[in-house]
């Protein structure tokens, strides 16, 4: 099978990469085979810093993640896309660091940096040999604190992320599409609100609304460092508390205290017809509890559910659009489960050739009914629990995934006890629990339904081609 | 790290990277053939081929096949490049066995029944549908058309709507048959198992393959000299436009003077000059970066820019300049520096994991570049000098022979547009 679509709309919903997907809460494999858990460290500085620590010493190098536990869904009205525009300006420059030098040095030092932003987190990232921790500690501390702005570099990078939303978005029909989908399906709490922003308040951003930002949510006690790698938990801590335990608290930090979504009782439609669709595609979402809003055992079912669901060509959904009604091209889906708030279940689904949009609606409701109403099976939950206990095998050979999946779940209110926790939990769940949920959830006035339907065509070139995969840097 | 040269009874060769810290096995494989051996009006089957491996093989239908890799837990992707088929495959050692007699199934005995070939069509098509609205895309297979004409390079890797439509199961077959064969097969493996198991695997994987290939030849690509610029109309507020001209190949002796001036134009992120003067100084766009394409038989040196419609002159502009400027004085001292100690030091971070240590190690074995290129690699940069690197600056850059593709409503940027 071709899975392209598959997480491409996860992808481009956020400003960030799929990394809080379902398979990244497979955790500790340790407790269904020999092999052990990964041992991390975790502890706090008398600042509040948040430090979590995980040797993996097969190969002579580090990655280094600074969280920032605040998000586009923390931004004063009005100022949308202020958090991401912070995180392209952090790499400005400070007392220490000349402007735009932030990232040459880290190159200089045969490193890779980058950052991302969602609704929840900002995180920051390097990868360095072991030797260059100190450095990038000291660099991350210092922009932790003594961020300098001129006015001019915030005006050009204000252009540069317009242009950036124009690349995710305003270039393609299918984010536009979930950008208004997102819109309606929160109608209180933020998280309707895009990551990059509305155009219009982007253009209005300034310095002091970015240094504002800055100062509120920008301290050690509001964020997590994660270290994998090459390193021991007291080389880490003695580097921590030379660098970030210099760095003041902010005492007037008061959480992240945002208004819940109120209980809907109308469902939505959000159509668009755009020449440059491509094809029929239909989306549904519905509201749902992540695992930090759940009550307990509730997202483990969901998660478990939604994998028997919607996971690839054995998912219930490809299985029956795409193989046996032979009325998609593909289907699938996903549940944003590590979200602070309210999450959700979205399921899509890209049409045959010519098949009439209610009928790929109907086709897919006729899944999602069937779910609902009976649940799944036991073999179903047996072999969906195995894979993704399996899968946290193939995280934990990569030291940048590992920090990536523990730190996006401690930034979004899990303990490092819940993460290893969560294969018990798991196996706690019955076919009962699932189908409960299912009954719970699946309910048509907790929905949106997006439909992107192709208008006619207007290419002034018929018959233009896709590119080639080409390989990876391969010198 | 100990890369070991690891022969079965039956004689297939492997590298072998030995780590028993995860129960898990990454192995890569690489036919030599890519897309490049599609035949003409069957431009996308090798594409295709690569979609079908998991489709059933053997006793196993589609659904059966899916099924028993997902029990398993096993991933196995394929994916056609130009010049080669690669394939992915990660298994759990407590799955060992299985896992392998899985991949055997589907190495040698793939069934391309009738319902997962129409399935699979379907999703080609919807692809070539999306791809066709996508800027990015249309830009590059337009690019290819101009710099590698009829050459195989110049027509698409996921084919066209009606080569796809023309593809049949024989076809497909007939691909295997050609390519998957031991003597153009380059494997490598990284993981918890030892060389004798590994022998022994290689040879129930991979063994009943025939000996030999039968792959048509492929001609040596000599993209034109520009300047081409070619502008295909989409109603989109941010044009993208791809530019670019001849390379040289990955056995030239100015090979690595070359990626390093790549990584100093357009290839090393934040640190490149195309960043520096596109995005950082003007705002113009959130994204430009330039690579190096040393394809087998034709290289070629490939930028990227998207910006919105009234700037996408001023942005061309900047980089012909920059390319010029460059090419004419060659990088500083510092920028030489910067490149060789970035180049240097962040080799290791690609052998963070298994699966992409054997990643690297099978491009090493399909550039054929020796098995102890990891640890000279280093040292080919440090000793490239200022007087190298400005020497192949200028006979490189072609600022003034680029050819250019630029998708969107692009306003004043026609000059020396070709017809289109």
């Amino acid at each position: 099978m071709f899975d392209q679509f598959a997480g491409a709309f996860d992808l481009r919903a956020g400003l960030i990469l799929a990394g809080s997907s379902l398979a990244s809460m497979a955790v500790a494999v340790a407790l269904d085979s020999a092999k052990a858990a990964p041992r991390t460290t975790e502890f706090t500085l008398a600042n509040g810093l948040q430090v979590l620590v995980i040797p993996d010493h097969r190969a002579p190098v580090v990655t280094q993640m600074v969280w920032y536990k605040v998000g586009a869904a923390d931004e004063p009205p009005g100022s949308s896309g202020i958090a991401h525009f912070l995180e392209h300006l952090m790499f400005k420059g400070t007392e220490e660091i000349p402007p735009g030098q932030f990232s040459k040095i880290v190159a200089k030092n045969g490193g890779d940096d980058n950052a991302f932003t969602n609704h929840d987190i900002t995180a920051y990232f390097q990868r360095v040999a072991k030797d260059r921790l100190p450095m990038v500690m000291a660099m991350e501390a210092d922009r932790m604190a003594n961020l300098r702005l001129s006015e001019e570099d915030v005006v050009t990078e204000r252009n540069v992320i317009l242009e950036e939303r124009r690349s995710r978005i305003d270039n393609d029909p299918s984010s536009i599409l979930q950008e208004q989908m997102m819109a309606a399906l929160y109608t209180n709490h933020p998280y309707g609100i895009p990551v990059i922003g509305w155009e219009q308040e982007i253009a209005a951003l300034d310095r002091d609304d970015a240094l504002g930002f800055y100062k509120r949510f920008y301290a050690p006690n509001n964020a997590l460092l994660v270290v994998a790698g090459d390193v021991e938990p007291e080389e880490v801590k003695r580097l921590a508390e030379e660098t970030f335990g210099k760095i003041a608290p902010n005492p007037s930090l008061n959480g992240r205290v945002r208004p819940h979504e109120p209980k809907h009782v109308a469902p939505v439609r959000v159509e668009l017809e755009d020449p440059r669709a491509g094809r029929l595609t239909v989306q549904r979402y519905y509201l749902a509890p992540s695992y930090n809003s759940a009550t307990p055992g509730e997202a483990e079912a969901l998660d478990l559910l939604m994998r028997i669901a919607v996971k690839g060509s054995t998912g219930r959904l490809y299985r029956r659009l795409v193989v046996e009604q032979k009325k998609a091209a593909s289907a699938g889906g996903w549940y944003s489960d590590s979200n602070l708030y309210e999450g959700k279940l979205a399921f899509y689904a890209i049409g045959t050739d010519k098949i009439p949009a209610a009928e790929l609606e109907a086709a897919l409701d006729g899944v999602i009914a069937e779910l609902r109403d009976n649940g799944v099976t036991q073999a179903e939950l047996d072999r969906a629990r195995s894979a993704f206990l399996a899968e946290f095998i193939y995280t934990s050979d990569s030291q940048s995934r590992m920090a990536r999946h523990y730190g996006w779940r401690l930034a979004t209110g899990m303990s490092v006890a819940d993460i290893d926790a969560w294969p018990e939990r798991l196996k706690q769940v019955t076919v009962e629990d699932i189908g409960a949920v299912a009954r719970k959830y699946l309910v048509e006035k907790n929905s949106v339904t997006g439909v992107l339907t192709p208008a006619p065509a207007r290419t002034s070139r018929g018959s233009e081609q896709p590119a080639h995969a080409v390989a990876p840097d391969r010198s | 790290m100990e890369i070991k040269r690891v022969k079965s009874p039956g004689g297939i060769e492997a590298w072998l990277v030995e780590s028993h810290d995860n129960p898990l096995i990454a192995m890569r494989f690489a036919f030599r053939g890519g897309a490049a051996q599609d035949p003409i009006g069957k431009d996308g089957l090798a594409y295709f081929v690569s979609g079908m491996m998991d489709e059933g093989a053997g006793d196993l239908d589609s659904l059966e096949f899916q099924d028993r890799l997902q029990s398993l837990a096993m991933r196995m992707d394929f994916d056609a490049s130009r010049d080669v088929m690669l394939g992915n495959v990660q298994m759990l050692t407590a799955n060992r066995d299985p896992s392998f007699e899985l991949l055997r199934l589907a190495m040698t005995s793939p069934r391309f029944d009738a319902d997962a070939v129409e399935r699979v069509r379907a999703q080609i098509v919807a692809g070539l549908q999306f791809d066709e609205n996508d800027p990015q895309e249309v830009a590059s297979l337009a690019w290819d058309r101009l710099a590698f004409g009829n050459h195989p390079y110049g027509r698409a890797i996921k084919g066209t709507m009606d080569s796809i439509e023309a593809i049949s199961a024989a076809d497909l077959k007939d691909y295997v048959r050609r390519v998957f064969a031991r003597d153009k097969l380059l494997v490598t493996v990284v993981g918890d198992i030892d060389a004798e198991t590994l022998g022994r695997k290689l040879d129930e994987v991979f063994g009943a393959l025939p000996l030999n290939s039968t792959l048509a030849r492929v001609s040596e690509a000599s993209p034109p000299l520009g300047p081409t610029r070619e502008i295909i109309l989409m109603d989109v507020p941010q044009s993208v436009a791809q530019f670019g001209h001849r390379a040289f190949s990955r056995k030239d002796d100015d090979f690595m003077a070359a990626y390093m001036l790549n990584y100093i134009i357009g290839g090393g992120g934040f640190s490149s000059r195309l960043m520096e003067e596109v995005r950082e100084k003007r705002g113009l766009a959130y994204s430009v970066h330039s690579n190096l394409f040393p394809y087998q038989h034709g290289a070629v040196f490939v930028g990227n820019v998207a910006t919105k419609n009234e700037a996408v002159a001023q942005s061309l502009d900047v980089i012909e300049s920059e390319l010029r400027r460059l090419a004419e004085e060659g990088p500083s001292p510092d920028e030489l520096a910067n490149a060789k100690s970035y180049l240097t030091g962040a080799y290791a971070l690609r052998f963070e994991s298994s699966s992409s240590i054997a990643n690297q190690l099978l491009w090493i074995r399909i550039e054929d570049l020796g098995i102890d290129y990891v640890d000279k690699r280093n040292e080919m940069i440090a000793k490239v000098s200022l007087d190298d690197i400005k020497r192949v600056a200028k006979r490189l850059i072609e600022a003034d022979r680029l050819i250019t593709t630029i998708v969107g409503k692009p306003v004043d940027a026609e000059r020396n547009a070709a017809p289109g």
